[in-house]
């Protein structure tokens, strides 16, 4: 075993980790299954906002109730503040996979996580 | 039999060439009796001829050898002009270019192992853009990328450290122009056929 370590010269090592660096890199980016990149924002059925997940942000979305705030973080999105009576929509918190939706009712918003990998082809109500 | 008008004196270096290519080969139809688990992923063991010519007798020998490799093992294993010849032939040529540059890194520090784990990459690479852009051309190749990466590192550390030993064992004298790897076979008609590159 020693005399197949001492093949291995220092830049050997360092080729070697760069090459775990680079497998380790290419199973996060690559099979990230159902990893959001972008937000849908529809107020009476209408898409009023399409922004990706990258920055964080705040959106307001007026509807029939007053205004809905739409809350983006990197990754992921929520809907911060809504008039509605029940709050479902807050409630739910954080969304984080593709595909997951929350529906403001009431005021007519709802949002919506796109990705390449969606759970879900289509939701309908 | 009449003789021939022409007269092809191979030299020695024609000799070395075939002798090497001809190991070469060996490994490559070897390997095609291993069960593989996933197309694509291969060890690559006839790398290790071209990772010992490269540092014993240069880059213009490792090419030599390496597609000649690529064309007679492509014909032994019935695979000429088929997509897999390609993509042994676009991995070939990338993994020899990479070498070219890698071999001018400091002798101190990188060794054969790098040579093997760089050129693998290469390899890789080349078959993938390949593969991507005419075989299936749709993205999903890109998904076993995570895969083919790994197999890189570890078939190219083991195919360096295989190369670096033979390196370090065999007499390095190049006087006998003896095949340093002890694998050759009777030079027979591979060998013939090796040297027809006219030269």
């Amino acid at each position: 075993m020693a005399q197949w370590r001492a093949l291995l010269l220092p830049g050997d090592m360092m080729v070697v980790a760069a090459g775990l660096v680079v497998c380790a890199y290419a199973v996060l980016s690559l099979w990230r299954g159902g990893a959001p990149d972008g937000a849908v924002v529809r107020a009476g059925g209408r898409v009023v906002a399409e922004v990706d997940l990258n920055r964080e942000r705040r959106i307001d979305v007026p509807g029939p109730l007053g205004v809905t705030v739409i809350e983006i973080q990197p990754g992921r999105a929520r809907v911060a503040s809504d008039p509605g009576p029940r709050q479902y929509c807050v409630r739910q918190g954080w969304l984080t996979q593709a595909g997951a939706v929350a529906i403001c009712a009431p005021n007519e918003v709802s949002l919506s996580l796109t990705g390449r990998a969606a759970d879900y082809d289509s939701l309908n109500y | 039999m009449t003789p021939s008008t022409i007269e092809l004196t191979p030299t020695a270096e024609d000799r070395r060439i075939a002798r090497h290519a001809a190991a070469a080969i060996v490994l490559t139809v070897a390997e095609a009796a291993i069960p593989l688990p996933l197309p694509g992923v291969k060890p690559g063991l006839a790398n290790i001829v071209t990772l010992v010519v490269l540092a014993r007798w240069g880059w213009r020998e490792a090419v030599w050898v390496s597609l000649l490799r690529v064309l007679a093992g492509s014909l032994l294993l019935g695979q000429f002009f088929a997509p897999g010849f390609f993509l042994s032939l676009s991995g070939a040529v990338a993994s020899l270019l990479v070498l070219g540059l890698a071999m001018h890194l400091p002798r101190r520090w990188f060794g054969p192992v790098s040579h093997s784990i760089l050129a693998a990459f290469a390899h890789i690479g080349a078959q993938l853009v390949v593969a991507r852009l005419w075989l299936v051309p749709h993205d999903g190749v890109f998904y076993l990328l995570p895969v083919f990466a790994l197999a890189a590192v570890v078939f190219g550390l083991v195919n360096g450290l295989v190369a670096a030993r033979l390196l370090a064992e065999l007499p390095s004298s190049p006087a006998a122009g003896s095949t340093p790897v002890s694998a050759t076979p009777q030079p027979g008609p591979l060998d013939r056929e090796a040297d027809h590159p006219e030269r």
